[in-house]
């Protein structure tokens, strides 16, 4: 994959395209609850729709859909955090149409669940009060280089779960 | 003598650009612009602050190769350069004032521990975070 990585990445990506594709992924960061199918992100970009999502993970390095959904555990992991906020409401207000897929995808992702984080984060924040908030969120996000579904089936030895179906979930 | 920085640049890709952007947007001062040949060192200071300057600068030659400097672009273009912080009485009217003048917001103010912060973007991709702080 790395090599495949390489040979589609080209030498000297446009600048001017970089910035506009940021500009969608900072709409995601704004409203990571909302949906974000790749029409939408490729008007933000004024990109094709057929070269958004190929341009977008040359430039960040993970597919969008797969960055949103780095976006939405990060959100509910400041939620579980900062607030008391019952575990399903927090699955609601970051954008999961079910509280199943919010806890299985947050314990693919983190490999823990929303409730050991919650008990974990709330006793680890005190040492971050020095550091601006909206710094501190960005450094909880999850690092996600491997896709949802890779991970589920490696460690679950679930060959049903796709990041398809996933990404089709989001949407 | 005083001690201490006096000078942290930001790279942009346009120094017109963004010498409109700092200056008539976000209301810094021009403390230096000189050029010699290609080279323009440019940099503005925040009104309220008289010992520090904020570099705008290209990347490019004399001080870094082509290929350096569109991997340099790329980065900033990106997003990728760290975090500045620029503190603000009252975040809620900054936003408001500075969005009526086409500044880029990436997140609206929110209110978090009592200080209030909001994000933007240079021109260029340099990410801002405005905050109003209690401390």
């Amino acid at each position: 994959m790395g090599t495949d990585q390489r040979r589609n990445t080209p030498a000297s990506p446009d600048p001017e395209l970089l910035r506009r594709l940021l500009r969608a992924k900072d709409r995601m960061d704004a409203a990571s609850h909302e949906g974000w199918p790749v029409s939408r992100l490729a008007r933000v970009s004024a990109v094709s729709e057929a070269h958004f999502a190929r341009s977008f993970k040359e430039a960040f390095g993970v597919p969008p859909h797969r960055y949103l959904l780095t976006r939405r555990i990060e959100r509910a992991t400041a939620l579980l955090r900062d607030t008391e906020l019952p575990i399903t409401e927090i699955a609601f207000q970051t954008g999961w149409a079910s509280l199943g897929t919010f806890g299985r995808t947050f314990r693919d992702i983190t490999g823990e669940s929303p409730r050991a984080i919650r008990e974990r984060a709330q006793a680890a924040v005190h040492a971050l009060d020095r550091v601006p908030a909206c710094i501190v969120s960005a450094a909880d996000r999850p690092d996600l280089r491997t896709a949802v579904s890779e991970k589920r089936r490696r460690e679950a030895g679930d060959i049903t779960g796709s990041l398809d179906k996933l990404i089709k979930e989001i949407r | 003598m005083k001690q201490g920085v006096e000078v942290a640049g930001l790279y942009v890709r346009d120094q017109d650009e963004a010498l409109a952007f700092y200056v008539d947007k976000l209301g810094f001062r021009v403390h230096t612009d000189v050029r010699n040949g290609d080279y323009r060192w440019l940099t503005v200071q925040h009104p309220d602050q008289p010992s520090f300057q904020l570099g705008l600068f290209t990347p490019g030659p004399p001080v870094l190769d082509a290929a350096t400097a569109q991997a340099v672009r790329a980065i900033v273009a990106k997003g990728a350069m760290p975090p500045l912080v620029l503190n603000v009485a009252d975040c809620r009217a900054a936003y408001d004032q500075l969005r009526e003048r086409g500044v880029e917001f990436t997140q609206e103010p929110v209110e978090r521990y009592g200080n209030v912060d909001a994000g933007f973007r240079d021109p260029s991709g340099n990410g801002w975070k405005m905050i109003e702080s209690r401390r």
